[in-house]
């Protein structure tokens, strides 16, 4: 199951682990991508709690937690190279893995068309 | 919201627009910032600063030398020693030492021509009316201003005017640039080597899109011009510098020539005595390179500690971001006079952290100016 939020993050759950990163059209209105700060495995988020930060050239932007959980595994790659964000945003540039508290609370976000309709 | 006559061709290039002291201007273009900021480092790149106030000074009585020496009493620079050809940066300064504004001003044989920051330009034509008013005919110009920056900025515009291949850094002249005459000058504010052309609103866009023709050459916004300047160590007006700052304390004492300090022309300006002093006594505080450890940027306004612990905030940063050549976070800013030593250690509070900064020697990267 894919989802969106109004915050321009995506999530994929497997399981009851959702894989999170930030949108193409996200990286397109930051631009490239400079720095990015993770959270720590074992943080446990709630929603909406600060989970990531990314600076681009342009400005630094905070990455919320799109739903309660706990941070399960980071993309390491995209600190060490944070190019990856804008070359594979919704791939190989994901950010973190988040254990879901309540995976029926993806029902609540958005899913493809609503988001393409929200960036339009 | 104002427009310069390269507008349309901006946005059919395909770029982001932002506004900027009152104009709708190119943020980037597709190729983005970082790779623009590259672009311009390696090969040329044009810029639009048609935003940017291009004011003439006509002296009443004819002799330029009247001219400079009546924008003297608003500058800390020896301006009448400037020759024929020849431009260099100043300062409006204000009562308390202050800079109300940077400027370039160049001698053009009969009149005087200043290059004054967008933001400034009604207020510093206004001061000059004021100021100047009995002795100069102040008259804006209203032409398009393209800077072509970079390596390869002097082959690409010799193709179009091969003169410009014997100018050297801060030389001004008119040259014919598609059978039109422009005023052509060798700076920039990048770091680069390249030119500052000033031709007529009406052929700018041909005279831009020529220089794009050129496989070398591709169009830079804002967002890269703010990092080449930043690595470059050149001061942004309202960010670096501003009326709380002195030309002692943000490091531009150079423009403050022997005899404006001691001589036949010292002090006159607005601000002689603060700024006088200032270069005799020394200055409390002075602006700095800081170079961040690790990656995260420290923007503008972060606060600066001289320990992880300290309570008490010793200054300030006043630019900041990602240095593209460098591939490493870059800031300025200002600190006690004691700390500002290349070498030295502070902290920027960064998302509630204290994050330690080296002082670091600006320009952060070699300039390539054509100084021979």
């Amino acid at each position: 199951m894919l989802k969106y939020t109004e915050e321009h993050e995506w999530l994929r759950l497997e399981g009851d682990i959702a894989t999170v990163g930030i949108t193409a059209h996200a990286t397109e209105l930051l631009g490239d991508v400079v720095f990015v700060q993770l959270p720590e495995v074992g943080a446990t988020l709630a929603k909406g709690d600060d989970a990531a930060v990314v600076e681009s050239v342009k400005a630094a932007s905070d990455v919320f937690a799109p739903l309660a959980g706990e941070v399960v595994e980071l993309n390491q790659a995209i600190v060490e190279d944070p190019a990856i964000v804008n070359a594979d945003p919704q791939g190989a540039g994901w950010f973190f893995k988040l254990r879901l508290q309540d995976t029926k609370a993806m029902e609540g976000l958005l899913d493809e068309a609503a988001y393409k309709k929200l960036t339009e | 919201m104002k427009t310069t006559p390269l507008h349309s061709l901006h946005v059919e290039l395909g770029a982001r627009m932002t506004a900027f002291a009152g104009y709708e201007m190119p943020l980037h273009y597709p190729l983005g910032v970082l790779k623009e900021h590259l672009h311009t480092r390696t090969a040329a790149g044009v810029f639009d600063i048609s935003h940017m106030g291009q004011v003439a000074l006509y002296p009443r009585s004819g002799d330029v030398v009247d001219a400079a020496l009546a924008l003297e009493r608003l500058v800390p620079s020896d301006i009448v020693s400037l020759e024929p050809g020849r431009q260099r940066y100043s300062l409006f300064t204000s009562e308390n030492g202050g800079i109300l504004d940077d400027i370039m001003v160049a001698n053009r044989g009969d009149y005087l021509l200043l290059v004054v920051n967008a933001a400034c330009k009604e207020a510093d034509e206004a001061h000059l009316r004021a100021q100047l008013g009995n002795e100069c005919d102040v008259e804006r110009l209203d032409r398009t201003l393209i800077a072509l920056q970079g390596p390869k900025a002097e082959a690409v515009l010799a193709l179009l005017a091969p003169d410009c291949a014997t100018m050297r850094f801060m030389d001004v002249r008119t040259l014919m640039v598609m059978d039109v005459e422009c005023t052509v000058a060798r700076s920039g504010y990048t770091g680069e080597d390249g030119f500052e052309i000033s031709t007529p609103a009406d052929i700018a866009r041909e005279i831009a899109e020529e220089l794009l023709a050129n496989t070398c050459v591709a169009p830079i916004g804002l967002g890269a011009r703010d990092s080449l300047r930043l690595e470059a160590g050149l001061c942004l007006h309202g960010s670096d510098i501003d009326e709380r700052t002195t030309p002692v304390e943000a490091g531009l004492s150079w423009a403050i020539q022997k005899v404006r300090r001691r001589g036949a022309r010292e002090s006159g300006f607005r601000g002689a005595e603060t700024i006088l002093g200032q270069l005799e006594h020394g200055a409390a505080r002075h602006r700095v390179g800081l170079r961040p450890e690790g990656r995260a940027p420290v923007r503008a306004g972060a606060p600066l500690f001289a320990a992880e612990d300290a309570s008490v905030q010793i200054g300030k940063v006043t630019s900041g971001g990602f240095g593209p050549s460098l591939n490493a976070p870059i800031a300025m800013g200002y600190l006690p006079t004691a700390l500002a030593v290349p070498g030295t250690t502070v902290f920027a509070e960064l998302r509630g952290k204290r994050l330690p900064v080296a002082v670091a020697r600006l320009p952060f990267i070699e300039p390539k100016y054509k100084r021979g």
